[in-house]
């Protein structure tokens, strides 16, 4: 018996496919903005993500008051995140050994930092690299709190690909999770974290 | 293997039947009207942004011609690469064979409840039916299919299967089929009463079954484009995940993701960027599921690329920017259609995977047009969908052979056209249809005209034709 697979690649070679037209990249695989994180903090907000704009050693401080303004009291981060993220008065659970499914489930948000930002679209890319941990960690609890770099920023999705690995898991996150599946009309919140909060640093 | 070909559902009227049933449901007009136009404003609003955007949907069509012309080579690439990161490659010919597939796993897990992503593949195979025959609950974790799921309803939409309902409806489905009630019927509530409902399943689960939006020959990455969330819950947390994807998905390079994750989004739910766009190759030691099967799906496909004007329906993303401009789908709905695929890319898809043209609902679906082209004007990969409607058209006559009414009119109507005196005759002939007319109208024609008058008016034939005219004014002139 031949197999599924023999059978259908033969019947895809027996069909007569002339070569189409070559690809041609004429679109804008770059795109300048004026002031990148001016337009990213204005495309993250447009999603109602809360987007503050941050200096690097402001970054413990305006942690610690994300956190109070939610009564955060218990908060996760992966293992490699900066100590000065580990602001006192907050119980820090870091994700090292491998927290468990229910813990995480209990926490009151996350704390990470991502690989890429794409200005044009409002999206943090996560790959699981520095600071940013396993897929999970981002996912189960209901706060996010992210922190972007200004070199991490690009404009277009394009520039965005270029710089990523695909040998690594990625999460594209454009605001909290939503939904337009009631009349297509856009709510915030559903299975994902339902408040997505960003510092732009820089 | 073989049997039926579940993309369309048993039992559906052809077409002009469920549209005219359709036609009487005011709330369901009304209902459709609010979302299509609503999505519709949404869409040109982001679509005006990008400059580019006419060059990005020729790179979009010319990619997916690359991936139907050397469609053998890039899948076996793929399955190279899945396999090389620790991921099963398993092929079906038909629905039956994926479906049988998919059980066989989830039973090699131990387990009888499934938590699934929205996915057009395994809606097209019939997948929660064929396992819910054999004791396995599949769990819609979509708002929308979860919607359509608890109602025990078809979905009608390819991105929002539930919108035919509106926000009354949604909570008293939800209100009947859930222990914790939704407060309200505001979006926001019924989202709430969603997410409390799917927690639990998601956290327990130990198999997850997903669709895949794209898959990348080159790296084995596959991708799935969501907004709620229950996509990486699925993709994340349990043990195995098994994926079901068209051979079609496929692109190339990763280079080439650039342009479909600019084209896909700003088509579907009309947003710069979907909420979440999950990205994994294979398996990730320690992170997310430690097992992975992807089922490559023909059912029809091959078929469909056999046929030269019709595989270009190959190229679709799924994004369903046609429906939601199409005139005839906004005032029939998807239900009309008979298939999880409806509105114009579901007539020329559906009846292309069905592949019978004797099938009379099948062969009725490229009629579901006015051919007004706005389709086509949307479609982000440039699928001709008139062009394929109306060489479909030409097939289903051909099917029908040469006896019905319609291939006789036709075999006539050339013989009157081939002689210029025989066309005059009939011409005279013609106008004596005017005793028909009331007011410069025909309202009803008798005999197998009815079908025509049936739905719309005919103007009367005139006294006298434009050679008679032309020949008349020459003579008085000169």
């Amino acid at each position: 018996m031949s197999s599924a697979r023999e059978e259908i690649l033969s019947r895809i070679r027996a069909v007569d496919r002339p070569a189409g037209a070559p690809v041609v990249r004429d679109y804008e695989r770059e795109r300048s903005a004026s002031d990148v994180l001016a337009l990213l903090d204005e495309r993250v907000a447009d999603y109602k993500a809360i987007v503050h704009r941050v200096s690097e050693a402001e970054v413990p401080d305006r942690i610690a008051e994300c956190l109070a303004r939610r009564s955060a009291k218990t908060v996760v981060v992966p293992a490699d995140a900066p100590d000065s993220w580990r602001v006192s008065g907050v119980e820090w659970k870091s994700d090292d050994p491998p927290l468990a499914l229910s813990e995480l489930d209990s926490v009151d948000g996350v704390v990470t930092g991502c690989a890429v930002a794409i200005a044009e679209t409002g999206t943090i890319v996560l790959d699981s690299g520095a600071a940013q941990g396993r897929r999970i960690i981002t996912l189960v609890p209901d706060y996010h709190l992210c922190v972007v770099r200004a070199d991490q920023v690009v404009v277009s999705v394009p520039e965005a690909l270029a710089r990523l690995e695909a040998t690594r898991p990625l999460t594209f996150i454009s605001g909290p999770s939503a939904t337009s599946d009631i009349e297509l009309d856009r709510v915030e919140g559903v299975h994902g974290p339902r408040t997505l909060e960003v510092l732009i640093v820089g | 293997m073989g049997g039926r070909n579940p993309v369309t559902w048993l039992g559906s009227p052809a077409f002009p039947k469920a549209a005219h049933e359709a036609l009487a449901n005011t709330q369901l007009r009304r209902n459709l009207r609010k979302a299509t136009t609503t999505i519709r404003a949404k869409r040109a609003e982001v679509v005006s942004e990008m400059a580019d955007w006419e060059r990005l949907r020729r790179a979009g069509e010319a990619i997916k011609d690359d991936v139907l012309a050397n469609l053998d080579t890039y899948l076996v690439r793929l399955e190279e690469a899945v396999t090389a990161r620790g991921g099963v490659v398993h092929w079906a010919r038909d629905a039956e064979e994926a479906n049988q597939i998919v059980l066989d796993l989830i039973r090699a897990e131990g387990t009888d409840e499934v938590v699934k992503v929205k996915s057009m593949a395994t809606a097209e195979i019939g997948l929660n039916e064929a396992l819910q025959a054999s004791g396995v609950n599949a769990i819609e974790t979509d708002l929308a299919e979860l919607i359509v799921q608890l109602g025990e309803d078809r979905p009608s939409h390819i991105l929002v299967p539930a919108i035919h309902r509106n926000r009354a409806e949604i909570r008293e489905i939800f209100s009947r089929r859930m222990t914790e009630k939704p407060a309200s019927d505001e979006p926001k509530d019924l989202a709430e009463a969603a997410r409390k409902y799917l927690r639990r399943k998601f956290l327990s689960a130990k198999v997850a079954i997903s669709g895949a939006n794209f898959a990348v020959a080159d790296t084995g990455s596959i991708v799935v484009v969501e907004s709620e969330g229950n996509g990486r819950m699925c993709l994340t947390l349990p043990e195995t995940l098994i994926t079901v994807m068209g051979i079609e998905k496929l692109v190339p390079t990763w280079q080439d993701l650039e342009v479909f994750l600019q084209l896909l989004p700003r088509s579907s739910t009309a947003e710069r960027m979907n909420p979440y766009t999950s990205v994994w190759m294979g398996v990730t030691p320690g992170d997310g599921p430690q097992k992975f099967h992807l089922v490559l799906l023909d059912n029809g496909r091959t078929a469909t690329l056999a046929d030269k004007v019709g595989r270009q329906a190959l190229r679709c993303i799924r994004c369903s920017a046609c429906l939601n401009v199409c005139p005839v789908y906004e005032r029939t709905g998807g239900h009309s259609y008979g298939s999880v695929y409806p509105g114009p890319i579901g007539a020329i898809l559906a009846p292309q995977l069905v592949g019978d043209m004797h099938d009379k609902q099948a062969a009725s679906l490229p009629y579901a047009s006015s051919l007004c082209g706005a389709c086509f004007e949307v479609c982000p990969v440039r699928i001709n969908i008139p062009e394929v409607l109306t060489h479909l058209r030409a097939e289903a006559v051909e099917a029908k052979g040469k006896r019905t009414p319609e291939a006789l009119a036709m075999a006539a109507a050339a013989w009157v056209f081939a002689d210029p005196k025989r066309y005059e005759a009939t011409q005279k002939a013609g106008s004596l249809s005017r005793f028909l007319a009331r007011d410069g109208w025909i309202k009803r024609i008798p005999g197998p005209g009815a079908k025509w008058t049936d739905s719309r008016n005919a103007p009367a034939v005139p006294k006298e034709s434009f050679r008679t005219w032309w020949r008349r004014n020459r003579v008085e002139r000169s």
